[in-house]
């Protein structure tokens, strides 16, 4: 093998432009899926990090409808207290769940004294929902959380909100809401902070004390009418949503139907589109460096065999066994791939590292992104394999006429 | 035993919707330890008669032993290991390795052919580098080295394998007269020293009278026959 090798790396050599530029062509085609992977995988952690650690948690529990009539917020599709305890019971018994934050959410009119505007609202437990929301804390733009998320009698509102209203934080509003039984209740609320909106459901709402919410909806019974549960690794979701899909299929109606629905994030969000589009792309850029590398293989290979064909009639006239003539060709595709992929894995690797020394950002929406990209282990090793296998397939079929030759044939030719 | 023994042997090819009879008929033996001759104009069948025998080729009919093996129940990997064991071969163009030295270019067929350890196989190397008188250019390629260079190092690979037969198509026809005569001195000297064979074609009238052995051909039928074979 060792003899092979040695032999193939000298004929490689002996047309070291031609080896250069196909070698030029795998570095690039690695350095840009590399550099791809990376990038987009940074960019989707990050959204779906912000997404799912500052709005919706890993999985939601509700009521079965609420979802589908989430636009509207209806009351009416509350958690009832005995339900709420079964729930809570569920997610304690799964040891992959992290933190649980029940949310009553609803919709009211938001008034600064001279001007109203609608708002969505979220009535929370602030330590419950700190746990469960890590970088909520994070999209505070003004105020403070010195004294908690949000404490009662106070607001968290958008970013948006705040400057269309012209609402500072320390400043008194009015809430406005219509209660379940179709009443209005009205209470007066201080800005506490003013929060950065992020893309995706809930990434506009507001925020208050769930003893607040209750009272302006005058709630007696502990309602919520939606659970966010945050996982301690997300790579558990699915497995973990089936099982709390599982623990949750006993409670029922009284009509005996199911009352609960789960959902994990990305059945809530419609990022997750634009993730699946990402992972797509993914795969056609996958499929763009099998197509070059195998391409520019069999190109330089094919070119070798022809250049070579007396060498080839003379290594077989003497003797040379068919499949040690495979095995030659085979060995300079196989050190093509190698080399390309050595020299574009570690190339790959500076840049993302570079990336990481000077960060790249950009504007997402209205949010502003800071990517810092990574590439797993099992990646680099998934897509150099691929490469080093596309590299020895290509080389399949000129090795395979070169073992084939006749000698005879093959010395004639000029 | 004779080394080569060909019995009515006839070469047909198909050109085109053409039969064309490369070799009619042929009858003839050799013995080992000869250096022997094909001569004849071109066209004549001397490189068919060689490739045949070389195992490079198969008889169309009539009977061709080397080695007392029937080169016509070959196939094409059992004639790829019979050239491997038995037969050296040397070219009109020389046709080194480009990419290897003079002295992997003579270790190459005891290295991907026959798999030499590698203690015999350097030995082996520099006793035939010292025979050719090339082991001051041992390290050198190819392209570096002067015709007759190159011919003295591909004579050296052809025995490199201890083979019992060497045959070489017009070895001579790319060199001036001096260096011409000194291959076929080389080769003389091989044969003596090593007991080989030593097969050659040529159409130059001055290098065959070397020959021992002179076979000549024309259109395919050997016409005249001189020397002990």
């Amino acid at each position: 093998m060792n003899r092979i090798l040695k032999l193939a790396a000298r004929n490689l050599a002996r047309y070291w432009r031609r080896t250069l530029l196909t070698s030029g062509l795998i570095i690039l085609g690695i350095v840009a899926v590399l550099l791809f992977v990376s990038v987009s995988g940074s960019f989707k952690a990050v959204m779906v990090g912000q997404i799912t650690d500052s709005m919706l948690g890993h999985l939601q529990v509700h009521r079965k409808g609420y979802v589908a009539s989430i636009d509207n917020l209806p009351l009416n599709l509350n958690i009832k207290p005995k339900a709420l305890e079964k729930i809570e019971q569920a997610l304690q018994a799964l040891p992959e769940v992290e933190a649980v934050s029940p949310r009553l959410k609803f919709g009211a009119m938001f008034s600064n004294f001279t001007e109203t505007t609608s708002i969505r609202l979220n009535g929370i437990l602030p330590e419950r929902e700190m746990a469960a929301m890590p970088l909520l804390a994070e999209r505070l733009v003004a105020g403070s959380m010195a004294d908690g998320l949000v404490e009662p009698g106070k607001l968290l509102i958008p970013e948006l909100l705040a400057k269309g209203m012209k609402v500072n934080p320390g400043d008194t509003v009015v809430l406005v809401a219509t209660n379940i039984d179709g009443s209005v209740n009205g209470q007066t609320f201080v800005v506490q902070g003013i929060l950065e909106a992020v893309t995706g459901p809930g990434g506009r709402d507001g925020y208050l004390h769930m003893d607040d919410a209750r009272t302006l909806l005058r709630l007696a019974d502990n309602e919520v009418n939606e659970i966010a549960v945050r996982l301690k690794d997300i790579d558990t979701l699915q497995r973990t949503a089936a099982q709390l899909r599982a623990a949750l299929a006993g409670v029922v109606n009284p009509q005996g139907q199911a009352l609960l629905d789960v959902h994990s994030w990305d059945q809530l969000s419609p990022f997750a589109n634009i993730a699946r589009m990402i992972d797509l792309l993914d795969l056609f850029i996958r499929i763009m460096l099998v197509g070059i590398v195998l391409i520019a293989i069999m190109n330089v290979m094919i070119m070798a065999v022809y250049e070579r064909i007396r060498e080839i009639g003379t290594i077989a006239a003497i003797g040379t066994p068919p499949h040690r003539i495979l095995g030659l060709f085979l060995a300079e595709g196989l050190l093509l791939g190698l080399v390309g992929t050595l020299i574009g894995t570690a190339l790959s690797l500076l840049l993302v590292y570079a990336l990481n020394l000077w960060p790249v950002s950009f504007a997402f929406g209205r949010e502003v992104v800071v990517l810092a990209p990574a590439i797993a282990v099992g990646e680099v090793l998934w897509i150099g394999l691929i490469v080093v296998l596309v590299a020895v397939i290509a080389s399949l079929q000129p090795a395979w006429k070169a073992s084939r030759m006749d000698p005879i044939t093959a010395l004639r030719h000029v | 035993m004779s080394l080569v023994h060909a019995e009515n042997l006839t070469k047909t090819y198909r050109a085109g919707d053409v039969d064309v009879q490369a070799i009619k008929g042929v009858d003839f033996t050799i013995e080992p330890a000869s250096l022997v001759a094909f001569v004849g104009p071109s066209g004549s069948g001397k490189s068919t008669l060689l490739n045949m025998v070389g195992c490079l080729d198969h008889p169309t009919g009539g009977t061709l032993r080397v080695l007392d093996t029937d080169i016509a129940r070959l196939d094409r990997r059992a004639a790829a290991r019979f050239r491997g064991e038995h037969i050296g071969f040397i070219f009109q163009d020389f046709n080194l390795i480009p990419v290897l030295s003079v002295a992997e270019n003579i270790e190459y067929p005891l290295l991907m052919v026959q798999a030499w350890p590698a203690d015999k196989r350097h030995a082996r190397v520099d006793e035939l580098l010292e025979a050719v008188g090339m082991t001051e250019q041992a390290d050198k390629r190819p392209d570096q080295l002067s015709g007759g260079q190159k011919q003295r190092v591909a004579v050296a690979r052809a025995l490199a394998t201890h083979a019992k037969l060497v045959l070489a198509d017009e070895p001579t026809a790319n060199l001036d007269h001096d260096t011409a005569y000194r291959i076929l001195e080389l080769m003389k000297r091989m044969r003596d020293e090593f007991g080989t064979t030593f097969i050659f074609s040529t159409h130059d009238p001055k290098i065959m009278a070397e020959a021992e052995v002179t076979f000549t051909l024309e259109d395919g039928r050997l016409t005249n026959h001189r020397g002990d074979a």
